[in-house]
Formats: C-alpha cells, structure tokens, sequence
C-alpha cells in the first residue's frame, strides 16, 4: 500500500489550524503562569464559561460568535481583575498561594463546572454562524473556515500582545515583574496593580478562546478538563512566559494531535499531550524557547 | 499518646463503629458507611503528600481508578481474594506514583500539581482504548450475595465495608506514625521551607518521593474492592472528578496539619454527601463540596482544627 501522502499533508495543515486555535486557549496560561507565577488551573473553566455566554447570546440574539467574543473582553477583564484581587488578599499575601492558592484555583474550576451543569445540563451545545459549514479548498486540502478564521484572529491576537508587551509602559512593567518584583517597586510601580492588569488580560483572553472553542466543536460542561493538560503542556513546552514559544508548542502540539488522530483514531489525541509534557519536564524543563 | 496505644484505641473506635452497624442492621447503612471510609481513606492519602509535605496532587482520581482497575483486570484473567487485590492495586498504584513523582518533584512544586491533572486525562485515555478491561462501555464485576469469613457467612457489603473499615484504620495509624517520626518532620521542614531544608541537609527528593509512594499506594488500595462495590464499573465513574475534588477539600476543611482534620473532613463532609445525594440530587452536593472548599481556604486556611486551636489559644490568654 502506498503511504497516504495527502491524508498526512491534510493532517498537518489541520494540525497548524487547530494548533492557531491552542494559541488562543493558551495565551492566557502563557501570561498568568508564565509571567505572573499563578498556576490558574481554572483557565480551562473560564473558555468554557465564555463559550456558554457566547452560546446564550448567539443564540438568543443571532449574534456573530466572534463579535460577541470581543465584545466580551472587557467583562471578562474585570472578572479576571476580582478574581486576583481575592487570590491576593487570600493567598499571595499571606504567603500561602503554593498550596491553598492552588486548592482555591481547584474550586473555581468545580464549581464553574457543576454550575454550567445545573443551569445547561450536560447536552452539547453550539454556535451558528454562516461560516461553520463551508471550506476553501486547493487541490486536495481541505481549510474549514471554522477552523481557519480562530487561527487567523489567534494569530493576530498574540501579535497585538506581544506588541503590547515590548512596546508599552504597562506591558514592559508586566514583564518587569515576571523577573523582580521588589525592583519593580523600586521604580514606583504598583506591583499589585501591574499584576491585576496582567491577570486581567490573561483572563479576558478566555472570551475569545470560548468564541473559538464553541465555533469549533460543540461544548458542553467537562469538556475543559481535556483542556488543562494541553494548556500547560503547550506553555511548558514552548518556555514559560515566552509568547513566541506558545506559538511554536500550540503548533507542534496541534500538528502531533492531528497526525495522531488521523492515522491512530481520535479516542488517542489525549494522551499525546501529556506525552509532551512528560518528556518535556523530563529533559528541557526550560522548554524550547525558554530563558 | 504512644503509637501502640493509638493503633489500640483506633481498633477499639472501629470495633465499636462495626457493634453500632450490627446493632441497626440496615443494608444501606454499609452501602453509604463504606463510601464514607473509602473518602477517610482518600484524604488521610492526600494529606500525607498535600499536608505534610505541601505538595498538591490533583490525581487522586488517576491513583483510586488504577486501584479500581487493576481488581477489574484480575477479575478477568485469575480471581483471588480482595484483600490479596488491595494489595497489588496499592503497589501498582504506588510504583506510579513513584515515577510521577520521579519525572516532576525535582522541578518547582507546581509543575507536580500539574502533571497530577494530566495524569488523569491519559490514564483514562488508556482505559476507554484498552478493550480487555472493558474499554469505554465498562466492565461488569457480578459479585457473590455472601461470602464465607472464619467459617461464617456474611453479606458480601457488609464485607466490604469491614475491609474498607480496616484500610481506614489502617491509614489513620500510617498517618499518625508518620506525623510523629523523623520522617514526618522531614515532611514539616519541606512543607515549611524546602530551601531550607535543602541546605541543612535533608534529603528533600527522596523524602518527597516517599511521600508520594505512600499516599499514592493508599489510594490504589482504596479504589481495588470499589469495583466489587459497584458491580458495573465505567472509566468516566472511576475517575470521576468527585474524587479528586473530595480528596482535596476534605483535608483542606478539616485542617492539613494533623490526621485527625482529613477524617474529621470526610466524616463531615462524607456524609452531608450523602444525605445531600438522596435528598437533594448528586450535582447539588458536588457543588456545596467545591463552594465550601474556596470558602475554607479563604477564611479557615488552617480548617476546623485551626478553628478550634484559635478558640482554645484565645481561652487560655483570658
């Protein structure tokens, strides 16, 4: 039998889509976990609650998913603000965020979870747009436009924070204070603040990837649990902190988990994140990009 | 108190636990009773990694179904006893603990709590793909009504519940020993200052990796007779979050510090759970778990025994 060479190249060009889209559910990780030091576990939770309000909305009022994503960045803002300002008053100045901070971040997600369960049920949910059936085709490979527009808004997403974070007072403070935040202090800068903003942002990038996630597949409640081990084998793998690196890990990881499931079966692509994320704890904790 | 003297008194409690269910005779009663041991069993593991040593595993899920899996496999291919099985699960699930624990706790602690989540997504990967232990569609376990104990036939739950009985036992001393040995204070100085510790010269990985073996090793132990409990046992039921989640809070609501919060936790919260699940329905009680879990670590981040501690410090000031 011949090797399948164009059912592998529509594997790796959906694997590059998909893996645009991982750059979206990871950005926020890449920002609260790798410059902020908070491993926010409840990231996935967050997408998820953004994908149901999406969801809500679109349905409701026939909305684009896309627009009511961004329209929901700065809600998502402001949650993420509160959320730190509790996790600070709690946790970070009390010094105890390693093991509390972490059971904390634990109960949001369940408690997300269990919500979304007793208002919606576990039935799946999903978005309507005009551009989730139809695809652009060249010769034999396939782009879905679901999958094509996620990656292209994720990518210039990353690029907007990126810019952000060189170019900015604000942006440069938050990566200030990833590396010290007593010279931070020092340079009469509200570290609390820089990192209220910082946590603000990394959540209101859940709105968009809940947008994304919701034009994708269908969603229901526990589907961010899958979501976990990816994020952060994908931040780890990509250096913590590093927004090029996310590009790089999300794509690898994307391309990894499509090849997988295309010539293995789907029920596999699980477990090839946290393959990644062994072998990179294991031999580059740094992760590729890494400082 | 001295340890024998504990171990003694921890037997008399159970003997006593054991006359109250004779006393009332009621089938239920062991049905509900052994999901409450098996979370004392589950919190007192967690709590020797997550209370001692300050490292949080959010794989209980992952440790508990390997246990459970294992007692499936053998079920299959040669049945033995399941005391015998507590046994292998508990190793089985110790060893992967161990490697877990080998891979991640060199690194920053919290790249462990990750790996712990993750564990559970794969494990249960391997699970819904591995059809000789039924896959996702699940295997049945058809148990025996009685069974035969020193020459006396006993209702199979009413044996269960007596080994899970004897497991909770059996971890609360483990606990308590450790809480009292060179070990134990071992794990303070890691949970405390793992720096610190480091430079005077404690041996801070292999401590850790102990620590992990253990608790990992209750766990499994824990999650081997569940299949024989449930009958019919399911890759999403076996790793169901409801552990992981339970495993966490109940520690963290009774308090961390010592063996008596994580069984205090799960005598509670166990079984408002299960009043809640017949009462009121099983979402509904997952989700006073995880509101009283953020309400505890913000408020009493030392629990109820940090609660009392406080109210008997203050007395004796007056």
């Amino acid at each position: 039998m011949d090797f399948p060479i164009e059912l592998l190249i529509n594997a790796i060009i959906a694997g590059i889509l998909l893996g645009g889209f991982y750059i979206a559910v990871t950005v926020g990780i890449s920002i609260s976990f790798g410059m902020l030091d908070i491993v926010n576990i409840a990231h996935p939770a967050f997408i998820i609650l953004g994908s149901y309000l999406v969801y809500i909305v679109n349905s409701t009022f026939g909305i684009d998913p896309v627009l009511v994503g961004i329209l929901m960045l700065p809600v998502f803002y402001v949650l993420g603000a509160a959320v730190y300002q509790v996790y600070y008053l709690s946790f970070e100045k009390r010094g105890q965020e390693a093991l509390r901070g972490l059971a904390f971040f634990f109960g949001i997600l369940f408690i997300t979870e269990v919500g979304l369960i007793l208002v919606f049920g576990v039935d799946y949910r999903y978005a309507e747009a005009p551009y989730i059936g139809p695809a652009l085709r060249f010769a034999f490979v396939d782009l879905p436009y679901r999958m094509l527009i996620p990656c292209v808004i994720s990518l210039l997403l990353l690029a907007a924070l990126q810019l952000y974070f060189s170019r900015t007072f604000i942006g440069r403070a938050i990566k200030a204070v990833s590396q010290d935040q007593q010279a931070l202090a020092l340079m009469a800068a509200n570290p609390i603040k820089i990192k209220r903003i910082a946590f603000g942002i990394s959540i209101a990038t859940a709105a968009l990837a809940g947008a994304f996630l919701v034009i994708i597949q269908p969603v229901e409640p526990s589907v961010g649990r899958e979501y976990i081990g990816r994020v952060f084998a994908i931040c780890v793998l990509g250096g913590l902190g590093s927004l090029p690196g996310t590009v790089v890990g999300a794509m690898l990881l994307g391309v990894v988990e499509s090849i997988t499931a295309t010539f293995y079966g789907p029920s596999w692509a699980p477990a090839v994140a946290f393959g990644f994320l062994l072998l990179t704890l294991a031999f580059r904790p740094a992760g590729l990009l890494g400082r | 108190m001295r340890s024998r003297v504990f171990l003694i008194v921890s037997i008399v409690a159970a003997l006593l636990v054991l006359a109250l269910t004779q006393a009332v005779a009621n089938n239920y009663l062991f049905f509900a009773g052994y999901v409450v041991l098996q979370f004392v069993v589950l919190a007192t593991a967690w709590n020797i990694l997550g209370g001692y040593c300050g490292y949080v595993n959010f794989g209980s899920a992952a440790f508990f179904a390997l246990g459970a899996y294992t007692s499936v496999f053998f079920h299959k291919t040669y049945q033995i006893p399941i005391p015998f099985l507590m046994l292998i699960g508990g190793i089985v699930s110790g060893i992967v603990g161990l490697g877990m624990g080998y891979l991640t706790l060199r690194l920053r602690g919290s790249f462990f709590a990750i790996a712990t989540l993750a564990l559970a997504v794969v494990l249960q990967t391997l699970i819904i793909n591995w059809d000789y232990v039924g896959g996702s569609r699940g295997a049945y376990v058809i148990r025996p009504n009685t069974i035969q104990v020193l020459g006396m036939a006993i209702p199979y739950i009413e044996y269960l519940f007596l080994l899970m009985l004897l497991l909770a036992v059996a971890a609360i001393v483990t606990a308590r020993v450790i809480e009292r040995s060179r070990l134990g204070y071992g794990f303070a100085t890691i949970r405390d200052d793992e720096l610190a510790a480091e430079a005077a010269g404690v041996p801070t990985l292999r401590l850790k990796l102990i620590a992990t073996t253990i608790s990992g090793a209750l766990m499994g132990m824990a999650g081997a007779p569940f299949p024989y409990y449930i009958g019919y046992l399911e890759p999403s039921s076996a790793f169901g979050l409801a552990y992981a989640v339970n495993a966490i809070a109940m520690p963290m609501i009774g308090g961390t510090s010592t063996w008596i919060g994580p069984l205090i936790g799960a005598l509670l919260l166990g079984t408002i759970q299960q009043v809640a699940t017949v009462t009121i329905s099983s979402a509904v009680n997952l989700l006073i778990v995880g509101v009283l879990l953020v309400a505890f670590v913000i408020i009493a981040p030392n629990g109820l025994v940090g609660l009392v501690q406080q109210r008997l410090r203050a007395k004796e000031q007056r």
